[in-house]
């Protein structure tokens, strides 16, 4: 069946960055096993099914588009789609590393007991929030026609979107998946760090209403340019401007850099402990 | 297959040391002001203290001693689960830990999405466990209930299901909890039946149990540990023994 006799010598280690990165590949197929899982055990009792990842979102959208268009009224075209755009990619965000951080327990009963890669973990958690992302487009595009609007060409571009934004996600996720292996309180505090980073990003208003002296706020905070990675398609309906490009792919990249190195760091120790 | 030369395992003064807190610090809040404070200290327990070991291809090892003397340390050295802190670990093969019967089990999937995906844990790819799904199926006779949720199962389909996954594999290298045989008398024999087959395959085999019976008749050599320590590793009568004497004493 194989070729060759694998060789496990614990002396002989490459750099731990790419020794995990060799066996989170060879684990591929686990990780969508366990996509297949989540969605399965979440939608298996429930009556109504994948249609409710759909209404979930919808009702949501509708709720947030009511307070910020028709409650606080803003000076912007067309609220719901202005709203939406950034809105999906936040849940998308929000969803994925609240849930890679969710994992820790799962991932710590079982790679104590047998040899896997945790950041398999990690990385259901964002194909999980992928799906709903995706399964989100569809109430997207029904409010998109229903307010009056058009789907432009400009939607093609957004698996590009997609990639940059997913990239990203896994970086925080695997950066506070491996802390929260650690620390009890992590997933709480960081629930109430991306609800804080929710408002301080051009979601529900627009930057051009932010006081100038408070702009830097907005020009240092990458979720703005990832925010906009998806807005410039799907409500302006041009191509992001090479400043968001720029500006996004260097925080996705950072991101990812900076959360590989903490996990590969970190994650044996702390996932060893008693 | 590795060359009859070559060890299946060797362990060169391999340690595992476990740092546990002196007071247990759990969250990141207290973390930081303790860091701040100065005032973090570690204690550290040695699971595994300098052990030796070098097991040749086909030797069928049994593993002894009381509870918490390291035997599933050493097991997770073995299958990589943890890197030693010292010394040095060589495996050549492929290891099937059959230590963790029904690992990732869900009530909620099927018999045939719960053999995926337990498969799937051990490293194997989704085509590949369909290709063996029959074979599993057929073993742990649950054909009839392949499709149902396994909540739905009673507790000896369950452990059947799970010994059956497990066992279905071929590597050159097996990790043996004791009790590993499940359900009624028959099915009993079956397992056991199946493992004498692995023998017969001139597998390796570590096995480890508390039962001196069962490990006079099915290993060649014996290792007692104690305390993070081999305290004696030759033909397994010898060593069995010497355990069951020291065993009868203490008491």
């Amino acid at each position: 069946m194989l070729a060759a006799t694998p060789v496990y010598d614990s002396a002989r280690h490459d750099l731990r960055f790419v020794e995990e990165a060799r066996d989170l590949w060879r684990y591929r197929h686990l990780v969508i096993e366990l996509v297949r899982r989540d969605i399965k055990v979440r939608y298996k009792r429930s009556v109504l099914g994948i249609g409710w990842t759909m209404l979930n979102p919808l009702l949501q959208m509708i709720a947030m588009t009511w307070v910020f268009s028709i409650v606080i009224k803003q000076d912007i075209r067309n609220y719901p789609v202005y709203f939406l755009a950034g809105y999906v990619f936040w849940t998308f965000f929000s969803q994925a590393t609240g849930f890679a951080a969710s994992q820790t327990v799962d991932a710590g009963e079982m790679g104590k007991r047998i040899f896997l890669p945790r950041s398999a973990f990690v990385l259901s958690a964002v194909g999980g929030a992928l799906v709903n992302l995706l399964l989100s487009l569809v109430p997207l595009i029904l409010i998109v026609l229903w307010s009056g609007s058009r789907i432009h060409a400009s939607w093609l571009f957004l698996p590009v979107s997609v990639v940059i934004a997913a990239v990203f996600t896994c970086g925080v996720g695997l950066f506070v998946f491996t802390l929260a292996s650690r620390f009890v309180d992590v997933r709480e505090m960081y629930g109430i760090l991306v609800q804080v980073w929710f408002f301080l990003t051009p979601i529900v208003y627009a930057p051009k209403l932010v006081p100038p002296e408070y702009r830097f706020m907005v020009r240092y905070n990458p979720m703005t340019y990832l925010v906009e990675l998806f807005r410039a398609p799907l409500y302006d309906g041009w191509l992001p401007g090479p400043n968001t490009l720029l500006f996004s792919v260097l925080a996705a990249v950072a991101s990812l850099v900076i959360g590989w190195s903490v996990y590969a760091a970190k994650i044996e120790d702390y996932g060893a402990r008693f | 297959m590795a060359p009859a030369s070559e060890p299946a395992i060797e362990l060169h003064r391999a340690s595992v040391r476990y740092r546990v807190p002196t007071e247990a610090i759990q969250s990141l809040k207290e973390y930081a002001i303790r860091k701040l404070q100065g005032r973090i200290s570690h204690g550290e327990f040695a699971a595994l203290r300098d052990v030796s070991l070098v097991v040749q291809p086909g030797e069928r090892v049994g593993v002894i001693g009381p509870n918490g003397a390291g035997k599933s340390t050493l097991f997770r050295l073995i299958a990589r689960v943890r890197r030693p802190s010292g010394g040095r670990v060589v495996v050549r093969g492929t290891v099937a830990p059959l230590l963790e019967l029904g690992l990732g089990f869900h009530g909620e999937l099927t018999g045939r999405e719960n053999v995926i995906l337990h498969g799937t844990l051990m490293g194997h790819s989704r085509a590949e466990m369909l290709r063996r799904m029959d074979r599993i199926v057929e073993f742990a006779e649950l054909e009839l209930f392949l499709d149902s949720p396994i909540r739905t199962y009673s507790t000896g389909m369950v452990a059947r299901l799970a010994f059956a996954v497990a066992t279905d594999v071929d590597p050159d290298i097996l990790l043996v909890d004791e009790a590993l045989a499940v359900g009624d008398e028959r099915f009993r024999a079956k397992c056991q039946e199946r493992m004498a087959g692995f023998h017969d395959r001139g597998k390796t085999v570590l096995v480890v149990t508390h039962s001196l019976d069962e490990i006079r008749r099915t290993c060649t050599r014996v290792i007692w540990i104690s305390n993070g320590e081999f305290v004696q590793d030759g033909p397994a009568r010898d060593v069995c023994d010497a355990y069951h004497e020291w065993a009868m004493k203490a008491q």
